[in-house]
């Protein structure tokens, strides 16, 4: 396992807006563990999402050093997948063709279509969606979308896992169900994560660490948080450990006493 | 005590949501018309209401006005029209001379010429749509060319057309092809713009080859906005060809109406009004119907 598998140092990212230089984020400096499931929580507006994009390599940073697995950041990859928080599949396409696609531009180089499909229906079992692989898009639920999501990025096999929001849209009852499928596949699979949210319980119950950011502009990491409890984690379990429970008021603290809402500090 | 167990039980819940058939605007539109439980029948008389006794009153009304004005101004009326036309649509296909072929002809000499011009404007314009939408340069390139080309009415090309091929049949396809390229040009430019950029940062993670991207992405998204552009397209070429056919002569409906206002014939004009007309729907329906097989849900 190696320990600085994703780097960040002094990571700048600034804006040019029409009202001249935005500073979205200053001084980002964290350091991530091969196998770790790192969350990245602050208030909305706070630079989380754009810190992802960062690593993604969907955008560039205007200053400091990003590296994933010993090689620089530079633009996005395969190695590096994203869930999306709208899911983004294509609605022209079947789950199976969804997750296919993925498959097909990471292994057909190697691999004969026999195996790439395999891949892909893997994918779709993982995540519990093996029956739903001939469907569309529309004709599935926002959570089922969100799993096919998943499902194709982790059947790239990548280095590292990103989850932008990957739950934010969803109803409470879901999105408890997918943070257990998560926790499991994540057992299951052993990939680094990093997941940007703003719900308190699902960073606690996910995460080795977790990265509290202060409110922009010109965030950066305020607080980093240990998450020590053992795994595997059951959720009911946990609503009575007094561990859990520290943890959950230790990020609590940071969001609402020294981190207060930007729109409370405005007016 | 049983009577407070008894409202406290919960009364049975009365599904109150409206069932799918309800929810239909047809239905809203005549609620009170027929509000007995919804039966094959009833379903039919209701939708022959709604959907077949409008518009025939419509065309009714438009018949008795015409039959009117014709009192009035001297136009042959319906009665006389049909009588002319029974007689037109016996014989569409026949051929005296190269001045003087069948209705059937006409109509389809003229799609023709109109499936040339608009077949030639979408190879060119839709490719040329694309490369508009994707690269920032090229809009800007030719935002200026398009802003004053487009509004330019479509017979004024005609002379061009006319100097540069020194024939009347290639200048009629041109006067097509010029008019009816600028709806798919802008429509499918619009449309790469609008893409989602979820997509095209899945794309992104994915790094796929600017192929994939089009044929994945680019193209399936950008598809209807590229049908609505050729519906469009096909509008103006079936606007423009009477007009460019009667300039140009030949065979075809434009020149029918004006040989036969030579020849004093208005009934034959009228039913060209009307062929022209039909015409122009069927198409237009057609487009629709194969817009449709292309119609995703995001």
């Amino acid at each position: 396992m190696e320990q600085r598998y994703v780097l960040l140092e002094n990571v700048h990212k600034v804006f040019e807006t029409r009202h001249g230089q935005f500073v979205a984020l200053r001084d980002v400096n964290l350091t991530i563990r091969q196998g770790e499931f790192v969350s990245i929580i602050g208030h909305s507006g706070c630079g989380k999402s754009t810190l992802l994009n960062l690593i993604s390599g969907l955008s560039d940073a205007t200053g400091g050093v990003l590296v994933c697995a010993g090689r620089e950041i530079a633009g996005p990859g395969p190695d590096r997948s994203v869930v999306f928080q709208n899911h983004s599949l294509l609605p022209w396409m079947t789950c199976f063709e969804n997750v296919y696609l993925a498959v097909e531009r990471v292994f057909s180089a190697k691999e004969k279509k026999a195996t790439l499909q395999r891949r892909a229906h893997e994918a779709l079992a993982l995540v519990g969606l093996g029956h739903a692989a001939q469907k569309y898009p529309h004709e599935i639920s926002g959570g089922m979308k969100q799993r096919v999501g998943i499902a194709r990025a982790l059947s790239m096999q990548p280095k590292v896992l990103l989850l932008d929001e990957p739950l934010g849209a969803l109803d409470a009852l879901t999105r408890a169900h997918l943070q257990d499928e998560i926790l499991r596949i994540v057992a299951t699979t052993g990939c680094t994560t990093i997941m940007v949210t703003h719900d308190v319980d699902e960073a606690v119950l996910l995460s080795d660490r977790i990265v509290m950011m202060t409110n922009g502009p010109a965030a950066t990491i305020g607080q980093i948080l240990n998450v020590d409890l053992p795994r595997p984690r059951v959720r009911l379990s946990l609503t009575d450990d007094p561990a859990y429970n520290r943890c959950r008021s230790e990020v609590l603290k940071f969001l609402y006493e020294r981190q207060h809402r930007p729109e409370e500090r405005v007016a | 005590m049983p009577v407070v167990k008894i409202k406290l039980t919960p009364t049975p819940v009365v599904d109150t949501e409206i069932p799918p058939a309800a929810n239909d605007s047809r239905v809203k539109a005549a609620p009170t018309l027929l509000s007995a439980p919804s039966t094959p029948v009833s379903r039919v008389i209701r939708s022959g209401l709604t959907w077949v006794v409008p518009p025939a009153l419509g065309l009714l009304v438009f018949v008795l006005l015409w039959a009117q004005i014709s009192v009035v101004s001297g136009l042959p009326g319906p009665i006389k029209t049909w009588a002319s036309a029974t007689e037109l649509f016996a014989h569409p296909f026949y051929i005296k001379g190269p001045n003087d072929q069948g209705i059937g002809w006409n109509v389809l000499r003229s799609l023709a010429r109109v499936g040339t011009g608009f077949g030639l404007a979408a190879l060119i314009g839709i490719p040329l749509g694309f490369l508009i939408g994707r690269f920032t340069f090229i809009s800007r390139m030719s935002a200026p060319i398009i802003s004053l080309l487009r509004p330019v009415s479509p017979l004024a090309w005609l002379p061009i057309g006319l100097f540069v091929f020194k024939e009347a049949q290639p200048a009629a396809i041109w006067v097509i092809f010029i008019s009816s390229i600028w709806p798919m040009i802008i429509n499918t430019a619009v449309g790469v713009t609008r893409v989602p950029q979820d997509y095209l940062n899945v794309a992104r993670v994915l790094r796929l080859s600017e192929w994939k991207v089009f044929t994945k992405i680019l193209f399936p998204a950008v598809l209807p906005y590229m049908l609505t552009g050729v519906r469009l397209s096909i509008g103006v070429a079936w606007l423009v060809i009477v007009a460019a056919e009667m300039l140009t002569g030949g065979v075809g409906l434009g020149f029918w109406v004006w040989d036969e206002w030579n020849n004093l014939n208005v009934e034959h004009i009228i039913i060209a009004i009307f062929v022209v007309g039909i015409v122009g729907l069927l198409l237009e329906q057609m487009l629709v119907l194969f817009a449709k097989r292309f119609e995703y849900q995001g």
